[in-house]
């Protein structure tokens, strides 16, 4: 039933299905090239609008090292949206943080993370332990969860996942003052 | 007798999580709430059918001797595919299910049923194999992913009906294996019985 197994047809055989395969993968990376990056593109603006004030034109996108890291942010007329990276408990937790005008943390939002499903996932969906960054004054409070002696309520069994995310925001609240020379808050 | 035992083989005596015991690393890691089950079925059930298709075509034409290396090239680039697919379309599911989706690649179910029915059956028996056996596993997982999220996040479907935390453990690995016993333990209550 199949072809014999000599050296000729074994070359023949995988070079034929190696190409076609190839073939294969190729188209669908052509295909879907354009929708993947408006994908990522729709994403990143939905964040940008999810943690900043209401803003008009394009966010202007730039990058700024403070201590030694590289931050990416986008800066709008309302304030800016910093990518501050951490590690939670299963790997890098990544959040969008929107800082406004008057230096206050107006929203945050989780851009990947890998953390415990029904434990330190809950970051992305804890109302309670989100709800505590808006608004968040960070020259009048202390941006660390109450273990710490900071006053942020941790989520429950996720200590480590929601210090990652204090210390995530707390970066980006860094990264802020750099940006804008420290003024307004101190 | 109709072809149609094909699709039912698949689904409940070569089940291939409650019978054939296969691909336990997915149906473990992804099942931590029924979308989630649901998702991870669906996704392995399009490699399995196409890999099915096209390994039952070729089959004849594939030199012994190298029929494993062609079948995982056949399967990685049917996984290759929907992973591009899955970014651009459904980029939420892909996040979730994330690692897993290049792992079906290795999932023993997609080179099982290649090497075990579809390079010795036609492409309509090949074809009905995948549906049934992908069914299989997408109802399994999805089974499974609704007792752990009920137990575990007092949820369905992301739809919460009980207040609270639910019993932890149910989203974390020790639940997945209880919840994967005891569902084992009826299924094959139920089989035996029959």
């Amino acid at each position: 039933m199949a072809a014999a197994s000599t050296l000729k047809n074994m070359a023949l055989c995988l070079t034929a299905v190696c190409l076609i395969c190839s073939a294969v993968v190729g188209g669908a990376y052509v295909v879907t090239k354009d929708p993947i990056a408006a994908a990522a593109r729709a994403k990143t603006t939905a964040s940008i609008a999810a943690v900043l004030p209401e803003f008009t034109g394009e966010p202007e996108q730039g990058s700024v090292t403070v201590d030694g890291v590289e931050y990416p942010y986008y800066k709008t007329d309302t304030g800016y949206a910093i990518i501050s990276a951490t590690s939670g408990f299963g790997g890098v937790l990544r959040l969008m943080v929107g800082i406004a005008g008057d230096g206050t943390v107006h929203n945050t939002t989780v851009l990947a993370h890998s953390e415990t499903p029904g434990l330190g996932a809950k970051c992305t969906t804890d109302e309670h332990f989100m709800e505590q960054f808006r608004g968040f004054n960070p020259a009048a409070k202390t941006l660390s969860v109450k273990k710490d002696g900071g006053d942020l309520d941790a989520i429950t069994a996720s200590t480590i996942t929601s210090r990652a995310y204090a210390l995530a925001v707390a970066n980006a609240v860094k990264v802020y003052n750099q940006l804008t020379g420290g003024q307004g808050n101190e | 007798m109709s072809k149609w035992h094909f699709v039912t083989d698949g689904f409940v005596k070569n089940n291939p999580t409650f019978v054939l015991v296969l691909g336990m690393c997915p149906t473990l890691a992804t099942t931590t709430s029924a979308l989630n089950g649901l998702e991870m079925g669906l996704a392995t059930m399009f490699v399995l059918i196409l890999s099915n298709i096209v390994i039952s075509l070729i089959a004849p034409m594939v030199p012994d001797k190298v029929r494993i290396p062609v079948y995982i090239t056949v399967i990685a680039t049917f996984v290759t595919v929907l992973q591009l697919l899955m970014q651009a379309f459904t980029p939420a599911a892909y996040e979730t299910l994330g690692l897993f989706i290049p792992l079906i690649v290795v999932n023993c179910i997609v080179l099982g049923r290649a090497e075990g029915f579809a390079n010795k059956h036609g492409v309509g028996e090949s074809a009905l194999d995948g549906i049934g056996v992908g069914l299989g596993f997408t109802v399994s997982l999805t089974v499974i992913g609704i007792v752990r999220e009920i137990l575990g996040s007092g949820s369905l479907f992301g739809w919460k009906f009980i207040a609270g935390d639910g019993i932890l453990a149910f989203v974390m690995a020790p639940g997945a294996f209880l919840v994967l016993g005891y569902l084992m333990v009826l299924f094959n209550k139920y089989l035996a019985k029959k």
